[in-house]
C-alpha cells in the first residue's frame, strides 16, 4: 500500500503550477483561459501551503492559505471587470487581438 | 505590548485607510460631481500622513506579532512614496478635467495603492508582504484601465493584470518553498534561520524559493528579463497614471526588495548577489539600447525607467550600508526628475489633444523657451551631467559598487550610462536645432507649470540639499543593518 507523503503533495502542486504557467504563455485563443490558469497557479500554491502546514504541525501555513484564497477572489473579480471593458472596446477577447501596442 | 502602543505605530496607515473609506462613501452618495473635492481632500490626507510619518517613533519598533515594522528605513521610503503620490495627483487635476476622467474613484484608488505601498515597505513577514503587494497591485490594475472608453487604456490594464497576477503567483510559490523548508514566515525568524548558514537538506528548497521571490520582485521593479509589460502599460495608461506608475510603485518595490534581501535573506548574500548583478547589467544595457528607436515619449520613459532601475540595483548588489544609502539617494533623485519630466509631457498638447510623438518637440526652443529649459534640465539630469541631481545618484551608486569590488558591473554601468545619454541628448538636440513644428497650447493649467518650475529648481540646485539628504539616507540605511 502506497503511503501519500509530503513529496507527493509537492509534486502535484508543482505540476499544477507548471500547467498554470504554460496555460498563460502557450494559450493563443482566449483571455478567459488565462484567468483560469492564474486561478490554477494560486490554488497549487494553496496545496503547497496546506501540505507544508500539516507536515510542520504549524498553523501559519493554513492562515496564509486563507489570505491567498481571499486575494484570489478579489483578483478574479478585477480581472473579469477589466476583461469586460476590454471586450466593450475591442469586440473580441482573443489573445491574438491584444496587440494595439507593440515595440 | 498592548493594543494602544501598537496603534501608535500605524497612525499614517490608519489615517489613509480610514479617510479612503470615508471618501468612498462620500463619492458613492454624491456621485462624480464630487471628484474635485475628493482629489483635494486626498492630497491633504497624504500630506497629513507625511507629517504623521515624521512624528512617528525614531527607533525601530514592530507591532502585531512582528508582522509590521516601523524604522527609519520605512519612514524614509514612506515619505518618498507619499511625495510621489501627492505630486502626481496634483499633476492629474488639469488632465482629468480636460480628458473627461470624472470618476471619483480615481483619487481613492490612488490612496488605496499608496496604502498598499506603505504596507509593503513596513512588512516584516511574508504574509504582510504579500497582502501589501496585492493591495497595491489590485488598485493599480484598475487605475491603468480607468479610461473605460479608450481601447489602449483597457489593453494596458489587461496586460498589466495578466502579467501582474503571474508574478504574484510566482512570488507565492517562492514563499511557500521558503516557508516549507524553514518553517517560518517572519523576517526575524528567517534571518535567525539563515544566520548560521543553511543546513544542507534545506539548501535547495530555500534557494529555489529565493529565486522565485527574486523573479517576482524583479517583475514589480520592471527589471530585465521581467520588463515586458512596462512599455505597453506606460503607453496605454492615462499620462498622470503613467507618471505615478513610474515613481511610487517602483520606489516601494525597490525598497521592499532591499529589505527582503538584506534582512531575512542576508545570510544568503553570495547566492542573491549574482542574480542581482545579472539583472542589473541586463536592465542597464536593455534600457539604454532599446530606447534608441522609440518614437513615443511615454514608451521612451518606460525604457528609461528600466535603465534607472538597473542603476539602482547596482547599489543593492554591493550589499553594504553605503550601497543602500546610494539606493535611497538614487530613488529620491529619480522621483524629482521623473515628476518633472512627466509634468513636461503633460504640457505637450496641441488643439486640446495630447501629443506623444517625440518629433513633435522639434524646434520647441523657439516656440516655448521656458518649457524647453525645464525639459533640458531634466534630460541632462537623467543622462547624469555633473551639477544636476542625476549625477549624484549615479556617482554614489557606482562608488558603493567600486568599494564592494564589483568592477565589471561598474564598467558596464558606466558604458550603459553613456549609451543612454544618446537618447536623452537627442531630445535636447531636437528642441534646439531642428525645424520648428506647430506650437503647443499655451494654457496648460497652473498646477503643471508650478510643478515643472519647482522640480527644475530642485534638480538644478540639488547640490544644496545633497548633504542633508545623504545624512537621512545614511540613518535610514543603517537601521537595516542593526
Amino acid at each position: 500500500m502506497l503511503e501519500i507523503s509530503l513529496a507527493h503533495y509537492l509534486i502535484v502542486a508543482a505540476i499544477l503550477f507548471t500547467i498554470g504557467v504554460f496555460g498563460i504563455f502557450l494559450n493563443r485563443k482566449n483571455v478567459i483561459i488565462i484567468l483560469m490558469s492564474i486561478e490554477l497557479m494560486l490554488l497549487s500554491v494553496n496545496i503547497n501551503l496546506v501540505s507544508f502546514s500539516a507536515y510542520l504541525n504549524d498553523l501559519v501555513g493554513q492562515v496564509f492559505a486563507m489570505f491567498v484564497l481571499t486575494v484570489a477572489a478579489a483578483e478574479a473579480a478585477i480581472g473579469l471587470a477589466i476583461l469586460v471593458i476590454y471586450f466593450r472596446n475591442r469586440g473580441s477577447i482573443s489573445v491574438e487581438d491584444v496587440n494595439m501596442m507593440k515595440g | 505590548m498592548n493594543i494602544l502602543t501598537e496603534i501608535n505605530l500605524i497612525w499614517p496607515e490608519l489615517c489613509i485607510a480610514l479617510s479612503a473609506m470615508c471618501l468612498l462613501m462620500i463619492g458613492a452618495f454624491r456621485g462624480d460631481s464630487s471628484n474635485k473635492t475628493i482629489t483635494w481632500v486626498s492630497i491633504c490626507v497624504m500630506g497629513v500622513a507625511c507629517l504623521l510619518v515624521l512624528l512617528g517613533p525614531n527607533n525601530p519598533s514592530s507591532a502585531f506579532n512582528n508582522l509590521f515594522i516601523v524604522d527609519q528605513f520605512s519612514n524614509y521610503s514612506k515619505i518618498l512614496i507619499l511625495m510621489g503620490a501627492i505630486l502626481t495627483l496634483i499633476l492629474a487635476l488639469p488632465y482629468n478635467l480636460r480628458e473627461g476622467i470624472h470618476q471619483f474613484e480615481f483619487p481613492i484608488l490612488l490612496l488605496f495603492s499608496v496604502l498598499g505601498m506603505m504596507m509593503m515597505v513596513s512588512a516584516n513577514d511574508l504574509i504582510a508582504l504579500y497582502l501589501g503587494i496585492e493591495l497595491q497591485s489590485l488598485s493599480l490594475y484598475v487605475l491603468a484601465a480607468i479610461r473605460r472608453d479608450s481601447i489602449k487604456s483597457a489593453e494596458a490594464g489587461l496586460k498589466y493584470f495578466v502579467l501582474g497576477a503571474l508574478s504574484s503567483g510566482i512570488l507565492l510559490y517562492g514563499m511557500t518553498m521558503v516557508y516549507g523548508f524553514t518553517g517560518a514566515t517572519g523576517f526575524n525568524e528567517l534571518e535567525l534561520a539563515f544566520s548560521n548558514g543553511v543546513a544542507k537538506n534545506q539548501f535547495i528548497g530555500v534557494t529555489v524559493g529565493l529565486v522565485f521571490i527574486l523573479c517576482a520582485l524583479a517583475f514589480k521593479v520592471s527589471a530585465v528579463p521581467f520588463h515586458m509589460w512596462t512599455p505597453d502599460v506606460y503607453e496605454g495608461a492615462p499620462t498622470p497614471i503613467t507618471a505615478f506608475f513610474s515613481i511610487a510603485p517602483k520606489i516601494a518595490a525597490m525598497i521592499l526588495l532591499s529589505r527582503v534581501l538584506l534582512e531575512p535573506f542576508g545570510g544568503l548574500f553570495i547566492q542573491w548577489q549574482q542574480v542581482i548583478c545579472f539583472i542589473s547589467i541586463a536592465s542597464m544595457a536593455f534600457g539604454a539600447f532599446a530606447a534608441i528607436n522609440q518614437t513615443n515619449i511615454k514608451r521612451l520613459m518606460a525604457y528609461s525607467s528600466i535603465g534607472h532601475m538597473g542603476f539602482v540595483l547596482v547599489g543593492l548588489a554591493s550589499g553594504s550600508i553605503a550601497g543602500l544609502q546610494a539606493v535611497l539617494l538614487y530613488l529620491t533623485v529619480y522621483l524629482f526628475m521623473n515628476v518633472g519630466t512627466f509634468a513636461c509631457i503633460l504640457a505637450m498638447k496641441r488643439d486640446d489633444r495630447m501629443v506623444e510623438e517625440i518629433n513633435q518637440l522639434a524646434g520647441l526652443s523657439r516656440t516655448n523657451p521656458k518649457m524647453t529649459i525645464a525639459l533640458t534640465v531634466f534630460m541632462f539630469s537623467m543622462a547624469g551631467i555633473p551639477p544636476l541631481a542625476g549625477f549624484f545618484g549615479k556617482y554614489f551608486v557606482f562608488k558603493a559598487a567600486i568599494d564592494a569590488e564589483l568592477y565589471t558591473l561598474t564598467v558596464i554601468g558606466l558604458l550603459a550610462s553613456v549609451v543612454s545619454a544618446f537618447y536623452y541628448l537627442r531630445i535636447v538636440k531636437l528642441m534646439y536645432f531642428d525645424e520648428a513644428v506647430d506650437k503647443f497650447d499655451r494654457s496648460i493649467g497652473k498646477e503643471i507649470s508650478f510643478i515643472t518650475i519647482g522640480m527644475s529648481f530642485v534638480t538644478t540646485l540639488f547640490i544644496i540639499i545633497l548633504w542633508p539628504v545623504l545624512d537621512f539616507a545614511a540613518i535610514a540605511a543603517s537601521s537595516i543593518f542593526l
